[in-house]
């Protein structure tokens, strides 16, 4: 290995056993069938071991929130890196999921196994439905309207004193315990998370991928391009609205602090640290960044400023975030070699 | 040629702002010609285009598609019925591989009822069926090519991948925004009997050229435009010696200096 200079560059190979293990072959040797399952069995393996590792009930419940806002920054990524929609209703999709399943629960009289999934698709219905006017928009347009309804939703409800106005709906039934709370939402966050995986890279994930790169293109190939952006919309808004009913009923309360600006921002600097385009990173990214901000609570209003020293600190050494890092030297060596 | 034609455009107009891209154009295409369009920059060729495939909204005027009014469908409307487009700066799905750019155009309503290509259809997976489409297209199918990102390929791949991208939906006709340009020679060369393959399959084109020499090779009917108007069309030779042609492509003024030195 010499020194860089001026005539040298980095040059970045895949590795022999990537390339192996690329094909159908990788059924044939151990190692090979190692490199592709460990990484993906540690993750799993490790989410369902961290409640059980972990000593108190306080910690275990950070934990909790902090898939909670995986399940958000998930969702963000999604739609940010595989359908070029840059979202900050993070706060609309989890208030809205919320309080209908507040709604469900106190009014209905559903338990929390039926008022979920109703919350999931009613909510990515009705989400999906508010942000159609605004599809055609992009960039940061698309970004500026999906922060505004948060924003909206929360001063109608405390304006005219609906749902409870500002004290909320009280009274909402819990989990029946803190392990069913907890593996619950790990669960539903590891089927989610390799369930997106899987999404992008079949045919559909494709043409929203497409709708990123391209959406002219895709309209000359005779697809609506707003009828992907809606699917998409709607898977994502149902993910952030699942979080918020299960947030709910971890709180056993719903009010207007469900459309805080923190389940807009959060994901995002999730997602930046944990590397966009991943969707692993932005769950690495909550796991790193909620424990810190709850770590950080004792300094009362100082931690915002180590909150953003970190975040600073992040996208000056490592902007491409963990998990792109990672994979980069999991997948590739990298060597210099002379122009 | 006194079928109904396959096309027909009456009267459209376009005007962006104060600027008239297009005064009432109208022409007709016949099911398996190949239509060539030509006319000096900034003549409305492209607009023609986008007003017919529905990129543009037409200020006024109507396209007729085997004798159904098209005007005001939105583009994916309009290609799903078999008028399909290239464009002139290409539009691949830089992020995914050449092979994979296709399995989006094989996912729409359109290549779906049609089955896919060769009748591939649902049995057929779409990553077979779109490196097949290359192949036909002249990507070599053993190579890298196909399998690389679109991104890293050069142009003459990505215009095939353009032409590739209408294949896919088994298209009706096929609508060339000068696919010839930025192409060196030799990749024109093997670019033209491509071109008269798909007409002999069947499929109707309009090209938008122009390399007239490549262009009169695989036309019989060529339409000259200028300042948004139509000149004149017909044969390429009695259109290319048409004075008031000439003084489009050379200027009147320079024509008449030369004359003047001669």
């Amino acid at each position: 290995m010499t020194l860089p200079s001026e005539q040298e560059r980095k040059e970045r190979i895949d590795r022999g056993i990537k390339i192996r293990s690329d094909s159908i072959y990788a059924m044939m040797s151990h190692r090979e069938l190692s490199y592709l399952t460990l990484p993906r069995l540690i993750l799993i393996v490790g989410m369902l071991m961290i409640p059980l590792v972990i000593p108190s009930m306080y910690w275990q419940r950070v934990f909790t929130i902090s898939c909670i806002y995986a399940l958000l920054a998930i969702s963000f990524d999604f739609l940010a890196h595989y359908v070029g929609l840059v979202s900050l209703g993070g706060a609309f999709f989890v208030g809205t999921g919320g309080y209908l399943a507040a709604i469900a629960n106190t009014s209905l009289g559903l338990p929390p196994w039926l008022t979920v999934p109703l919350a999931t698709l009613v909510g990515g219905g009705l989400c999906t439905l508010l942000l159609l006017p605004c599809l055609p928009l992009r960039g940061v347009y698309f970004a500026i309207v999906s922060l505004m309804y948060p924003l909206f939703l929360a001063r109608v409800i405390e304006a005219l004193d609906i749902l409870g106005g500002t004290d909320g709906i009280m009274g909402i039934d819990s989990f029946p315990n803190h392990w069913v709370e907890q593996y619950f939402i790990i669960c539903i966050l590891l089927l989610i998370l390799f369930g997106a995986r899987r999404l992008v890279n079949m045919d559909i994930g494709l043409v929203l991928r497409g709708v990123k790169d391209n959406d002219q293109a895709i309209r000359a190939s005779g697809i609506s391009v707003t009828f992907y952006k809606s699917v998409a919309v709607f898977i994502a808004s149902a993910m952030g609205c699942l979080s918020g009913a299960c947030l709910v009923h971890i709180y056993m309360w719903s009010g207007i602090s469900q459309f805080a600006l923190d389940f807009s921002i959060i994901p995002i600097a999730a997602t930046v640290i944990g590397g966009g385009g991943t969707l692993v990173g932005p769950l690495l990214g909550c796991l790193i960044l909620v424990p810190i901000s709850e770590l950080l609570r004792d300094f009362g209003t100082l931690r915002i400023v180590f909150y953003a020293l970190i975040l600073v600190a992040f996208i000056i050494f490592r902007s491409e975030g963990i998990m792109v890092y990672g994979q980069r030297k999991y997948h590739q060596f990298e060597r210099w070699i002379k122009y | 040629m006194s079928k109904e034609p396959i096309l027909k455009v009456s009267g459209i107009s376009k005007s962006f702002g104060g600027i008239k891209a297009l005064n009432d154009v109208s022409f007709d295409v016949h099911a398996g010609e190949i239509l060539g369009i030509i006319g000096p920059n900034g003549s409305g060729k492209t607009t023609v285009v986008n007003c017919i495939t529905g990129f543009v909204k037409k200020s006024s005027g109507h396209v007729f598609f085997r004798g159904k009014d098209i005007s005001r469908k939105p583009p994916h409307k309009i290609a799903d019925m078999g008028v399909t487009r290239t464009f002139q700066i290409m539009r691949p799905y830089y992020s995914l591989p050449a092979y994979k750019n296709l399995v989006v155009p094989l996912f729409s309503p359109r290549a779906k009822r049609t089955g896919g290509w060769r009748g591939g259809g649902r049995l057929g997976d779409r990553n077979t069926v779109g490196i097949d489409i290359l192949e036909e297209i002249g990507f070599e199918r053993d190579s890298y090519v196909p399998y690389k990102l679109a991104a890293t390929l050069p142009t003459g791949y990505l215009k095939r991948l353009e032409l590739a991208r209408c294949l896919a939906l088994k298209p009706e006709i096929i609508i060339c925004d000068e696919i010839f340009s930025g192409l060196s020679m030799s990749e024109i060369a093997s670019m033209v009997p491509l071109i008269e393959r798909l007409q002999m399959d069947g499929i109707t084109l309009i090209m938008i050229e122009h390399r007239l020499r490549e262009l009169f090779r695989v036309t019989d009917r060529i339409m000259v435009l200028n300042f948004g108007k139509k000149l004149m069309e017909g044969h390429p030779k009695t259109v290319m010696a048409n004075e008031a042609v000439k003084a489009a492509y050379f200027g009147s003024q320079t024509v008449q200096e030369v004359m003047d030195h001669a």
